[in-house]
Parts: structure tokens; C-alpha cells; sequence
């Protein structure tokens, strides 16, 4: 046996990366990948544009506003204007469930799209698609419906605004479109945008029910991936808090309306959904602040934030009650699983959020991720929002709508003053705010930022991870090299791992995914052959 | 067979140039096609003897895919075999991917018989997008005539149009065959058109004079050469025919910048 190569140190692993690409790209990728310290997070490069020839990670616009965001509100017909591949490859594929059985329909199993033919792309595809919105009314009677752009239709310059507002007043339903082509922006991150800023407009404040509820408060940025926001749910029903809405995971038309209503909003997916947490203080009133439900520890930390915020001695006590039953049930499991798990190493590439939140369940169970980044974060969701003003708008961030939010005339009632913000602020009350992951990795772990598939692959030979979580683009590919794959967009065909009862089941999985390699336990014919 | 595009600046006199240069060919004893692309569809009106045609497009929405030839290919005056592309109303779809999908159909259905001497493509305005410089992709076109006059707007049009073929002549077959002088009676127009082709690096091959005689054949729906064949102007479209079937000069354009367009628009301009 020879001797085991020594592991090369992150900045040296890093340095090989940058050197086997040709000069503009080392240049730029170079400003992606960074050996972390997360005393004094650096600069890193994000929500540019991917170089062409890289294989990305990536997604689209219009998956972002309609797969991401739109897609999973239950009672909504959403109604994709393109050709039907757009459609077809994004139908269930996420995994966001909802509810039945309340009376609500629930039509997110459906698939909905016009099928744009030539004919449709050669001579307009505007009058297919209202025709579209009538049988989807006649059909399904939905409380609203939303329409969706794809590429051809931004190149052949349907209107489908014009589309909406015919179809709102000839079915008296809200209908309200997305110019969410697949082309815009440089990642999905675009389309969550453009779907903040539509729900925005059409949805938030349409329904003037108040809120009779001492403790209400909205989820955002929580999608029901595997049933993630039924386990929330759950908790929070414990707690005794109402959840008004949730952004937009197992969610109905008419709670997101009467949203603004809610006397706080607690955000999940910082990355998709900040917009909305922003633009509904400034018109309504309403704080915000970063909550993560990924992790037992997290999500107890969680509810107590949500606590004090109520100040309500009789909220807290039972927070405090129902913290202490979950977690009785969760520390068994987990001291079980680190017995095996403690030590081992982790690499997380997905999404915007979840490369962070995941990282609280692992070193839950004693394992430490030693490599991670986004598909399509910005830089506040890796260094902190602090470094805000200091983020370069650039010509594909402009291209994206911004909406420039003013208080409501009547409407608006500032749920805290300034000055209660302020003394919460004194005593360490942390509002509106996100750290971003790089402060709470290691001093020397590895961040990349919309790792390329060759950079995916040096990592796991360099330093072969004992897990390695992302999704369906690579999955397999990773898992060819011997290492388990964890997606975390869909869940592969688990779930929930959100609060108590999902922390457990995260454990349990990732036990029996590390644990029990059935691949390590036959040789394959070519290995044989080669023996 | 030879295949010819004739572009230029919208309102410059193509289609009417196109068709009478076709009806000099075809009275020659030549067999011609002209396929219309622009959605208008009023390409082959003055060989009709109307707009009597039903274009590809219409046909293929309204037929599904069964389109039969004879549906879509009517004969025009002496023998021509006329095609209207067709396309969206103004302002809705992509007129571009309809010219595509059209000659695509026309290829299909098998409308490029081995007995034809030429087909003409009429295209709509500038090269705007790929859809419009379709006909002269992929080989559909080979020669390219710009219809041009002594206005300033139609000679940047024209250069840009060189432009385009510059693109598709390092990739393809794609030549430009020379200007097409429609004379607008602009000062020192003949001189100003031949500088401008030879900075181009091609020639004028026909100084069209203006003449009114065009317009009362246009209002009978008809080609100058079937309206008055023994009008002076008749004449002027025989020759250019025949020059155009007697030309071999075929050129990869130099396009101007627009500085020295400027520059000779100035030196002639000044020059009257």
C-alpha cells in the first residue's frame, strides 16, 4: 500500500481550480471561490452571469416565479404561456405539497400550459391564451389564475398583462400575468423577484378581513418541500401562534390577500422572499425578521425569537413547554445518530438558503461542512446583509423591475415604534437581518458560489466528503463517484426535515444514506474484470 | 436554377421592381417563381392581376398539415409561379419565424421544381432579425440584389443590408449581385448610386428612371409590361432583366462605416 496522499489545503485546492481554466475565466472565477474566515467574511463574487461553456447548477426565470414562488399556491390556476416542455418538465417535479380535504381546492397536481404550436409563435399567442384562462374558469372555477411567460413569448411580444386584465374583468376573478421569460436576469433568482413584485401588486392587502389573533404572523420563503411547512404548522399550532400565511408553501389564495393583516412576518428563505418582507413594512407596518426552522436547535431558537417579540408571558411559557417536549423526543435519535455520525464531513451546493440552513442539521449530528455555496444567492445571503449598500447593481439586476413602496394611506400601522425597535435592537433583538452563511462556517472551509460541475467534481476527489447534498442536475454524477447525494431541492422522496419531527428524520436519513453504502457492498463486473 | 433576393429599404419600389424584372424574364420565355415575404403579401399583386393569392401561412392555420401545392402556388402572368408568404397582423406574433416556416413548407411540398430558371424572394425592408435574412441562409437565396435610390435613408439601408450578407457570405453561397438604382430624381442620383457600388465594391446594374406609367399599371394591378408593353419604361425593365440574367458579377460586399457614407453623401449632395 502506498502512502495516502496528503490533502491539499483549501487555498491550494483552490489555486489548482483557477489554474486549469483559461485567463478571463480563472479571472472570474477566481472571485467565486473563496477559503473561508468567518470572523471577517471576504468579497465574493455572486448573481453574475454564469460563464458560457461552464456546466452550472442554475435554473431559469421563469422557474423561479412560477416553479419557485407562484407555483405553490393551491387554489390558484397557473397557467404557463409557452410550449408545452416548459410545462411538462415542471410539473411536480418540486415536490411542494398542500393540503386537502379543507374545502379548498387544490389544483397544484395539474399542469397548466397553452401549448404554443408554430402557428401560435408565427401569428400571436394572446388569443389562445384567454382562450385558455375561459376553460380553466368554466372547468375549475379557481380562485384566481395566474398567467406565465416563457421565452417565445417575450421574443414574440404577447402581452399577457393585457391578457389578465381582459380575462379579470370578463370572469370576475383576479388574473394577473408574470414577464417572467426564462431568459431574463442571470439565474432563477430573477424570477423570484418578478414574483414578489406581482404578488405584491395583485394578491397582498386584497382582502380586508382583519386578523383576530393576539400572536398572527406570516412564514415567507417556506415552500412545503416533502411537507416541511405541515410540520411547521404543526409546531407553531402547538405554540398557540397563527400563522395567517405562508409564502408560499400549502397556502390558499385568500390568506396571502389577507396577509397584511398579520402582525409579524418571520422569513425562511432570505434569498426568495426578502422583497416581500421589505416592501410589506414599508406599506403596512409590519417587521420582519430571519427565522430557520432546518434544525432542532434552530427551530427552537426560532420560536423563542418569536416569543419575545409577542412579549407575551403566557406565548413564552408555552413555547418554552413545547420546546421541551419536541426536543425530549429529538435528542435520543440524534445522540444515537452522532455515535456514527460525529466527525464526518458534508458538502452543500443548492439553492439560495438551504446551503446554509442544512448546515445547522448536520453539526446537529457532529458533522461539519467543509465545502458550500449557492446556486443563485447574492452576496448578502453569504457575507450578511450588512454588505448591502456596498453590492454593485449591475445591468442584468437592472432589467428586473424594482417597486418603490410607500407607506399605505389608510392601511398602514406600524406594528412596533421606533423607539420599542430601537430598546429590542439594545438588548440584541436583531431585526430585518441576515448574518449569510459565511460567518457561521469554519475558518478555512471552501465557499463557491454557482459551482461549476468541474469544480464539483475536483472537490469530492480531493477531499472526498462523507456526504454531499444537491440536486437532480448532478445527483448522479456525484453518486457515480461513490459519494451519496442528498438532494435538497426536492428531497429525493423524503421529508419533512423542517422543525422537530423533520430534524429526525434528516438524521435517520442521512445515517442510513452514509451507513448503509449498498454500493460499497458489490463489486461491479468491470472491477471484477480489471481484478 | 438561380435563386435571387431582392432587399432594400421599406417603400423603396421592390416589390414592383421585383415583379416587373420578372415579367421581363418570364415574357423572355423564362420560368420564374417569386415567393412574397412580407406579410402584407402584396408581392406578386401586379402578376395576379390582384391580391388573389391565399399565403402559406393562412393556408397551413387554416389546413392543419395537409397543404396541397396547387393551394398555395397559383400562375401568374406569362407562366410565373407566384407564392405569398404571408404573416401575423402588424404588431402581434413573429413575422420572421413565419418566413421560416414557409419556405420551409415550399421546400416540403417540394415548390423548387429542376425546370425552374429562377425564383425571386421579395423581402420585407432591412434585414431585421433571422427570420427576414432566412432567404438568404442556408443557400435559399444566392444572389442578392439591393433595390436603392439617392435618398440618404434608402443608401444606409442598402449598406446595412451589405451587411448582412457580409455575415452569411463567410458561412454560405450568399453574393451580392449589385445595386438597383429606383430612381427618385434626387441630385447627381446615377453618380452618387455607382460611387456607392463601387465603395461596396459591386456595380449599379440598372438606373431605373421614374416614370408615371408605373403607377397607372400599378392601379390596373398590373406589371408596366403587361399594362403597356410598348411604353419606354417597359423597356428599362427588359433590360434590366436581361442584364440581371447576363451578370456575373458576384461580390462579398465591403460595407461603408458611416462616416465615409456620410462622406459621400456630402461630396454628391454638395456637389449639385
Amino acid at each position: 500500500m502506498s502512502e495516502r496522499e496528503p490533502i491539499p489545503s483549501p487555498e491550494a485546492f483552490r489555486d489548482e481550480v483557477v489554474k486549469s481554466y483559461s485567463g478571463k475565466v480563472a479571472k472570474k472565477r477566481a472571485k467565486h471561490i473563496l477559503v473561508n474566515d468567518p470572523e471577517v467574511p471576504a468579497e465574493i463574487e455572486a448573481n453574475v452571469r454564469t460563464i458560457p461553456g461552464i456546466i452550472s447548477q442554475r435554473g431559469c426565470c421563469y422557474a423561479g416565479c412560477k416553479g419557485v414562488v407562484m407555483g405553490p399556491i393551491k387554489d390558484m390556476v397557473h397557467i404557463v404561456h409557452g410550449p408545452i416542455g416548459c410545462s411538462y418538465y415542471a410539473w411536480l417535479s418540486r415536490r411542494n405539497q398542500a393540503a386537502t380535504g379543507d374545502g379548498i381546492a387544490n389544483f397544484i397536481h395539474y399542469a397548466f400550459s397553452t401549448d404554443m404550436q408554430e402557428e401560435d409563435i408565427v401569428f400571436g399567442g394572446e388569443k389562445k391564451l384567454a382562450q385558455a384562462c375561459r376553460e380553466a374558469y368554466a372547468l375549475l372555477k379557481p380562485t384566481a389564475i395566474g398567467l406565465y411567460s416563457t421565452c417565445p413569448v417575450g421574443l414574440i411580444g404577447d402581452d399577457v398583462h393585457a391578457v389578465a386584465r381582459q380575462m379579470k374583468e370578463e370572469l370576475g376573478i383576479n388574473v394577473f400575468g408574470f414577464s417572467c421569460e426564462g431568459y431574463k436576469g442571470v439565474s432563477q433568482s430573477a424570477g423570484h423577484h418578478i414574483a414578489n413584485n406581482g404578488l405584491f401588486k395583485n394578491v397582498v392587502g386584497e382582502n380586508d378581513t382583519p386578523v383576530d389573533h393576539p400572536f398572527s404572523i406570516n412564514l415567507l420563503g417556506e415552500y412545503n418541500i416533502g411537507g416541511d411547512a405541515f410540520e411547521i404548522e404543526r409546531i407553531l399550532d402547538l405554540c398557540g401562534i397563527h400563522l395567517v400565511a405562508t409564502f408560499s408553501g400549502n397556502v390558499k389564495y385568500d390568506d396571502i390577500a389577507q396577509s397584511h393583516n398579520a402582525k409579524l412576518n418571520v422569513v425562511m428563505c432570505h434569498r426568495s422572499i426578502n422583497y416581500m418582507a421589505e416592501m410589506m413594512e414599508s406599506k403596512f407596518g409590519i417587521p420582519w425578521f430571519k427565522v430557520n426552522f432546518i434544525g432542532a436547535d434552530s427551530t427552537a431558537k426560532s420560536l423563542r425569537k418569536i416569543a419575545e417579540y409577542f412579549g407575551n408571558e403566557d406565548l413564552t411559557a408555552r413555547v418554552e413547554e413545547v420546546i421541551a417536549d419536541e426536543l425530549a423526543k429529538v435528542v435520543s435519535v440524534r445522540a444515537d445518530v452522532a455515535s456514527r455520525l460525529s466527525g464526518k464531513t458534508a458538502m452543500l451546493f443548492v439553492g439560495g438558503s438551504r446551503a446554509h440552513h442544512y448546515q445547522d442539521l448536520f453539526s446537529e449530528v457532529g458533522m461539519t461542512s467543509v465545502a458550500a455555496g449557492y446556486e443563485f444567492a447574492h452576496r448578502d445571503d453569504y457575507e450578511g446583509r450588512r454588505v448591502l449598500p456596498s453590492i454593485k447593481v449591475d445591468a442584468d439586476t437592472r432589467n428586473i423591475e424594482e417597486l418603490h413602496i410607500t407607506a399605505d394611506d389608510t392601511r398602514y400601522a406600524p406594528r412596533r415604534t421606533p423607539e420599542e425597535i430601537a430598546a429590542a435592537e439594545k438588548r440584541g433583538f436583531n431585526w430585518r437581518d441576515y448574518d449569510g452563511m459565511m460567518s457561521q462556517m469554519k475558518k478555512g472551509t471552501l465557499v463557491i458560489d454557482d459551482i461549476s460541475h468541474f469544480e464539483m467534481e475536483k472537490l469530492i476527489a480531493t477531499y472526498k466528503p462523507d456526504i454531499f447534498c444537491s440536486g437532480i442536475k448532478d445527483k448522479y454524477v456525484v453518486e457515480k463517484m461513490g459519494v451519496p447525494c442528498k438532494q435538497l431541492h426536492s428531497y429525493d422522496y423524503g421529508g419533512p426535515y423542517a422543525g422537530f419531527i423533520g430534524a429526525t428524520n434528516f438524521y435517520q436519513e442521512i445515517d442510513r444514506m452514509i451507513g448503509k453504502r449498498i454500493s460499497k457492498l458489490i463489486t461491479p463486473p468491470w472491477k471484477k474484470q480489471s481484478a | 436554377m438561380r435563386k435571387i433576393a431582392i432587399y432594400g429599404k421599406g417603400g423603396i419600389g421592390k416589390s414592383t421592381t421585383t415583379q416587373n424584372t420578372v415579367a421581363g424574364l418570364a415574357e423572355w420565355g423564362k420560368k420564374v417563381m417569386v415567393v412574397g415575404c412580407d406579410p402584407k403579401a402584396d408581392s406578386t399583386r401586379l402578376l395576379l392581376g390582384g391580391l388573389a393569392q391565399k399565403t402559406v401561412l393562412d393556408t397551413l392555420r387554416d389546413e392543419g398539415e395537409d397543404v396541397e401545392l396547387d393551394e398555395i402556388l397559383k400562375p401568374g402572368y406569362a407562366k410565373t409561379k407566384c407564392v405569398e408568404s404571408g404573416g401575423p397582423e402588424p404588431g402581434v406574433g413573429c413575422a420572421g419565424r413565419g418566413i421560416i416556416t414557409s419556405i420551409n413548407m415550399l421546400e416540403q411540398l417540394g415548390a423548387y421544381t429542376p425546370d425552374l430558371d429562377y425564383t425571386f424572394y421579395d423581402v420585407l425592408g432591412d434585414v431585421v432579425c433571422g427570420g427576414f435574412a432566412m432567404p438568404i441562409r442556408d443557400g435559399k437565396a444566392e444572389e442578392i440584389y439591393i433595390v436603392v435610390s439617392g435618398e440618404m435613408m434608402a443608401m444606409y439601408a442598402a449598406n446595412n443590408i451589405c451587411k448582412g450578407i457580409v455575415k452569411f457570405a463567410q458561412s454560405g453561397k450568399v453574393r451580392l449581385g449589385g445595386l438597383i438604382c429606383n430612381s427618385r430624381k434626387c441630385d447627381n442620383e446615377k453618380e452618387l448610386i455607382e460611387a456607392l457600388a463601387e465603395k461596396l465594391g459591386t456595380q449599379m446594374i440598372h438606373f431605373v428612371p421614374r416614370d408615371n406609367v408605373v403607377q397607372h399599371a400599378e392601379l390596373n394591378r398590373k406589371t408596366v409590361i403587361e399594362y403597356a408593353p410598348e411604353a419606354a419604361q417597359a423597356d428599362e425593365y427588359r433590360t434590366l432583366a436581361r442584364k440581371i440574367d447576363a451578370n456575373k458579377m458576384f461580390v462579398i460586399p465591403t460595407p461603408l462605416t458611416m462616416e465615409d457614407l456620410e462622406d459621400l453623401l456630402v461630396k454628391y449632395g454638395l456637389a449639385a
